[in-house]
């Protein structure tokens, strides 16, 4: 028995249990605790991930080494077997920091900057209903990668579910609802499957133990009941991965989500599934993956290309992204498919790196989403890299990294996917497989083409730019934008044709957001939005619940982050003062904030790691590759 | 010729019965002064509690089955068989009848002990939620408890049952008084409207089953449930070996039953055809009629249709009595039934059983996706919990009943306990619908989270972790039993269940914004908090109109909150308690794994 896996879940429980317990302490001491807790919390989390990776006996990663096996529930021959090994270690690594990076952006500096924890908004923002969840995300994404008894991965599994279905129905964007509800029932429907698939495997070998069966290579069933179980197995995954066709909950999903649950949906979610096929459905049913994998394959690169045609008809940028990550992951499972060590090693490589660039993307897109309350490529315009000349080069270096720059971490896990796939494990055919690799050979190319599309869109062109100027009328404070949210219908949020004075009267009444033309940033010229392009911004402004759009037309005038002040461009820094008219205000609004320290402190671990394991990917290679062989067999 | 009576082995029924007696003398003689309801009330619950006393004791206690009414060893067995000679003690069941002993009508033993015990611990928290109903509800209290209790008389005597007549008796003696119950709010049109349904629904299923108990009874010459298996049994050639392994066994008589269950199957594989050869097609009549009685008791499918007027137009302790206790009833008799005598026909009945189950959980889910009042949907949902607990029954193995069993123990727990907090907001909002629910975790932390963890345990997702083992109970019975396609269609239930079951918890997490307490007015009201529908909205209106009267700050209320205090401390004990009973399921499934009768262990 060993403390470290035992902790690694105790103590994001132990940090969610501390929050139930009711305070009395007034609002401000209280979001600073929170504040404290949540990063306390998922800190120490993080410390003792990067302690387990410290103390891995790197000599032999195809021991399970950490391993703790206790009885749960003897009617169900459950066990509480826990243990990491050479391909788990990354993603409990991964995990932890992730968490860790989230809670830093949540939580850094007043923690009351656009997008985090403590920003006031209207419907209130539960900050502790928002850490408590997090956490309990926690335990089951770690938990999931460390669980060695089937029962026990499902049960963690299912963890997952709830928390993350309330990050997106709770502090999720417009349509959070739709996306939420559709999440957990797909997902929800995958792990039912399975369930039967799991229990099957139990039927037939009467153990549960992952350690056992993945050593048995799927001895002791049939090859007609190996292929039942991986079908379920795999559909079950593959819903979580998500595989094309069963991937629709996730454009909604991602798209919703806050900017902290979509980075931990693209970069720990997905890989759970992911993590499945490596650690139970190649190694415990091999027979029935040989069948399969052919039809794994082809789903795989109907995945990559879909994905990226998706991602070129795609206008809002997080939408793009989460199109992005089902190309990616068809590329890992692509490698999956292969079933040969080069192949399994590249989707396991993918995996982490896909969790490490997509979930900077996310951060970035979020960030971009705050800033301008949309993210609308078309409403976003070019150009910013010339406004926001940091976040620009940020996201410019994460769709590179994302489109598989050699160098970059994304890379690798593409090219030796591709690779695996030129020479397939024995059993596969061949020539199969050879028209897989230039298939997805052609997704790279696409990919690189809707990432260099969006670039030129976005961080590029001319700066000509339509921003939504999110003034609010009346004193700041949280009760003029909490009034605002009531209106069901704000007279300015819909006129998209009124005339300059319909649209600050409207303002100065505490209407909705207002949109301004700002040339560069500089003029004053303000028209109420005849010449915009209508429908998103309309739709934001008359969003009632308060989801973002309400958060950014909260932020911009009224705050300015105190620790973010050096980044900003020069001159254009907006000032809190309540008595300004409308008008004025719209003219500030046309600066942006540049990357802010709390943001900087979340995306620059995500970069260096970017970079490392592009310039040094055998250090992951290194531990996957001996598990790898054991499981797929190879010398 | 007298009967020994063991009277340790009745003392639990007779315990009831008689506070229930007493409850109605006392109800009669003492003054009507207020502190006569809280003291019935006590008094039911001591009763109750006593009950449950002795069945932990019986319980525990080792050794051999407690028996009694039983027939006299000098009796002769039965005269007259209508499929041919089969005394008692001749032919290859001689051995087995020795060891089992003389045919007993009431026997306690594991099986009878875990739904007695659930039956009386159900009835607890019944009591609690009637204490809240009862205080100042122009009900009669003593006649409520009196019919109460005679309603956990039946639930505790109907698992001991072993002869069919008992068996009946006993499941009359829970439906009956239930229709009193519901209709003891006269002033109430609706409730009068369900007790008139659950009568008539009641008494058809009775009428049904009879027959096909008298079917059973006309063809086998015998009521006693281990006779009537060997009966049908002796026509299945493959007896021999069979009835050697049943003289091995142990004395236990549930033993005896699981085991004549386990060798009815095994040996009904081998020769299903046979069967259909050598009984006459009328036992499979009697099988389908009795299977068709049961399903009226346990709202299955077909015979589901009575559930949600009922549960909505009776007082909400009756929908909860009506939803665990005479449906755990109605298991354990069909269990019995099933199981004990009719094992050897699970050819004929699995089948059936299965696809009753199918269409139960399906019928039930759909019909609860579009419910907005809260009774009613639980009511829906437990149509479909039925057919989750029928399902592992629906196919041919041993360790069926075992699952249904412990399905049947996570349920109660879990259903219950969202009973208490629904009958909490309603003394409370007088709010009904699911949309009164809205902000419930603010306006009672204890009280939302706690029916939101029910909620989820009845979804079967973590953090309810106690429903998701009850559901891989289940679903590893059904893949152990070759089951696919039930499986595959109780997964595809587990995810239309879950819709409503979430939207529902959302609703408890969603905030109500008042922005003042001043403007207190519909369009204050519309609430601008996270996750409003336009649709909920327009649901809300009404339903604010029956409650406002307990929203406003007027006069009244202080009158008002002095009366919930006295309701609150019955309905927060029950909700306290269903709440550790169900989290501890969470934590230790083994609790209830323990439960389940260990002669349906494996082994």
């Amino acid at each position: 028995m060993s403390w470290l896996p035992i902790m690694l879940l105790g103590v994001p429980m132990a940090g969610a249990a501390a929050l139930l317990v009711p305070s009395r302490m007034d609002g401000p001491a209280r979001g600073r605790l929170l504040r404290v807790h949540g990063l306390a919390v998922s800190g120490v989390t993080f410390v003792l991930a990067l302690v387990l990776a410290v103390a891995f006996d790197y000599g032999d990663p195809a021991r399970v080494q950490f391993e703790t096996d206790l009885t749960w529930i003897a009617g169900l021959d459950l066990r509480f077997h826990l243990g990491v090994d050479g391909i788990s270690l990354p993603l409990v690594v991964l995990t932890a920091l992730l968490t860790f990076l989230c809670f830093v952006y949540l939580c850094w500096g007043g923690a009351d900057s656009p997008g985090q924890l403590l920003r006031p908004r209207a419907g209130g923002n539960r900050p502790r209903a928002l850490v408590f969840t997090l956490l309990v995300l926690e335990i089951g994404m770690i938990g999931t990668f460390l669980a060695l008894d089937l029962l026990l991965f499902f049960v963690f599994f299912e963890v997952v579910l709830i928390p993350m279905y309330f990050v997106i129905a709770v502090w999720g964007g417009r349509a959070r609802r739709a996306a939420a509800i559709k999440f957990i029932l797909y997902t929800l429907l995958g792990s039912v499957v399975l369930l039967l698939g799991l229990l099957l495997i139990w039927a037939q070998t009467g153990t549960l133990d992952m350690v056992a069966l993945a050593q048995a290579h799927g001895t002791g069933m049939s090859r007609s009941v190996q292929l039942i179980a991986f079908v379920a197995v795999g559909i079950g995954l593959a819903v979580k991965t998500p595989m094309w066709p069963l991937h629709t909950w996730l454009p909604d999903a991602h798209t919703e989500a806050p900017t902290v649950g979509s980075v931990l949906l693209a970069g720990v979610l997905l890989k759970m599934g992911t993590y499945g096929f490596a650690r139970i459905a190649i190694p415990v049913l091999p027979d029935g993956a040989v069948v399969v994998a052919p039809w794994l394959g082809a789903f795989a690169v109907i995945g990559i290309i879909y994905g990226s045609l998706a991602c070129l008809a795609q206008r809002d940028l997080k939408r793009m992204i989460a199109y992005s990550s089902i190309g990616h992951m068809g590329f890992v499972l692509l490698g999956f498919a292969t079933l040969n060590s080069t192949g399994v090693n590249a989707a396991l490589f993918g995996n982490v790196a896909h969790g490490l660039i997509t979930g900077l993307l996310f951060f970035l897109a979020g960030a971009v989403k705050e800033r301008h309350g949309t993210a609308d490529m078309s409403a976003l315009g070019g150009g910013m890299l010339s406004r926001l000349p940091h976040l620009g080069s940020l996201l410019t270096f994460a769709c590179i990294a994302s489109l598989g720059l050699p160098g970059l971490a994304g890379f690798w896990g593409e090219m030796l996917t591709l690779l695996g796939a030129f020479e397939p494990a024995p059993g596969l055919s061949r020539p199969l497989f050879l028209t897989f690799m230039a298939i997805g050979g052609l997704g790279a190319v696409l990919t690189a083409a809707y990432f260099l599309t969006m670039l030129s869109r976005v961080t590029h062109g001319r700066s000509v730019e339509t921003v939504v100027a999110p003034v609010l009328a009346g004193v700041g404070g949280g009760h003029a934008f909490t009034t605002a949210e009531d209106d069901p219908a704000p007279s300015g949020a819909d006129g998209s044709g009124a005339p300059t004075t319909g649209a600050s009267g409207s303002r100065t009444e505490g209407g909705g957001g207002t949109r301004a033309v700002a040339e560069n940033g500089d003029s004053g010229e303000i028209r109420a939005g005849s010449g915009l392009p209508g429908g998103p911004r309309a739709e934001d402004a008359s969003d009632l619940p308060g989801g973002t759009p309400g958060e950014d037309r909260a932020d911009l005038p009224d705050r300015t982050p105190g620790e973010g002040g050096g980044d900003l461009p020069g001159g254009t820094r907006p000032e809190g003062g309540s008595g300004l008219p409308g008008g004025a205000r719209a003219v500030r609004a046309g600066g942006l904030h540049d990357v802010a320290g709390y943001e900087l402190a979340a995306w620059v671990p995500l970069v260096a790691l970017i970079v490392l394991f592009g310039l040094w990917p055998k250090a992951l290679l290194l531990i996957t590759d001996p598990v790898v062989r054991t499981f797929v067999g190879a010398p | 010729m007298i009967q020994s009576i063991d009277y340790y082995a009745v003392a639990a029924p007779l315990i009831l019965a008689l506070t229930g007696g007493l409850v109605l003398i006392l109800d009669a003689f003492l003054p009507r002064k207020a502190y006569v309801r809280p003291m019935l009330g006590v008094i039911t619950l001591a009763g109750v509690l006593v009950a449950l006393g002795v069945v932990v004791t019986q319980a525990l206690r080792d050794g051999a089955a407690l028996r009694t009414f039983c027939v006299p060893e000098g009796l002769a067995g039965p005269t007259r068989a209508g499929l041919g000679a089969l005394p008692a003690g001749g032919g290859p069941d001689a051995a087995a009848g020795a060891a089992a002993g003389p045919p007993c009508s009431f026997v306690v033993d594991d099986f009878t002990t875990v739904f007695a015990g659930l039956a009386l611990l159900a009835g607890v928290v019944v009591v609690l939620l009637s204490m809240a109903e009862l205080a100042h509800a122009d009900i009669p209290v003593g006649e409520w408890y009196f019919l109460l209790l005679c309603t956990l008389v039946g639930a505790v005597a109907l698992p001991a049952a072993r002869d069919l007549v008992m068996l009946v008796v006993a499941l009359e003696l829970v439906s009956l008084p239930v229709f009193a119950l519901t209709a003891l709010r006269r002033y109430d049109g609706r409730a009068s409207e369900a007790a008139v349904k659950l009568f008539l629904v009641s008494v058809v299923s009775t009428a049904v089953m009879l027959f096909g108990v008298s079917l059973l009874y006309g063809m086998t010459g015998t009521v006693y449930l281990d006779r009537l298996a060997h009966t049908l049994a002796e026509a299945v050639p493959a007896i021999d070996t069979a009835a050697g392994r049943v003289s091995i066994g142990s004395r236990d008589a549930t033993q005896v039953i699981a085991q004549m269950g386990d060798q009815g199957i095994s040996s009904a594989y081998a020769s299903s055809l046979q069967i259909t050869y050598d009984l006459p097609p009328v036992v499979t009549v009697a099988v389908v009629l009795v299977l068709a009685g049961f399903a009226f008791k346990v709202a299955a499918v077909p015979f589901h249709a009575w559930a949600a007027d009922v549960y909505q137009g009776a007082p909400v302790p009756v929908a909860a009595l009506l939803s665990v206790i005479s449906k755990a009833a109605g298991f354990a008799g069909l269990i019995l039934v099933l199981v004990a005598a009719l094992g050897s026909q699970a050819p004929t009945w699995a089948p059936i059983v299965a696809i009753i189950a199918a269409l139960t959980m399906t019928v039930g889910n759909l019909l609860a996706l579009r419910q907005r009042h809260a009774v009613r949907l639980l009511a829906w949902s437990s149509v479909a919990q039925s057919g989750y607990i029928l399902a592992p029954l629906g196919v041919l193995s041993g360790e069926a009943m075992r699952a249904s069993i412990t399905y049947l123990i996570f349920y109660a727990a879990m259903n219950l306990g969202a009973f208490t907090v629904v009958m909490l907001v309603a003394r409370r909002n007088g709010g009904t619908e699911i949309d009164d629910y809205r902000g419930l975790v603010f306006r009672n932390p204890l009280a939302g989270l706690a029916l939101a963890f029910f909620l989820i345990c009845l979804a079967g997702l973590p953090p309810g972790l106690a429903g998701l083992f009850a559901k891989i109970v289940v679903f590893r019975e059904i893949v152990d039993g070759g089951g696919a396609w039930l499986a595959v269609v109780m997964a595809v239930n587990t995810v239309i269940g879950l819709y409503y079951y979430v939207s529902w918890t959302v609703r408890i997490f969603t905030p109500v914004q008042v922005t003042s307490p001043v403007q207190v007015t519909s369009s204050a009201r519309v609430p601008s908090g996270v996750g409003v529908t336009p649709g909920a909205d327009g649901g809300d209106e009404p339903a604010r109109a029956d409650g406002e009267d307990s929203d406003g700050e007027d006069s009244d209320a202080a009158s008002r909150r002095d009366r919930m205090r006295g309701e609150w401390l019955p309905v927060g004990v029950a909700i306290a308690l269903t709440g550790v009973v169900a989290v501890a399921f969470s934590l230790a499934p083994q609790l209830a794994l323990d439960l389940v009768p260990s002669s349906f262990l494996p082994g």
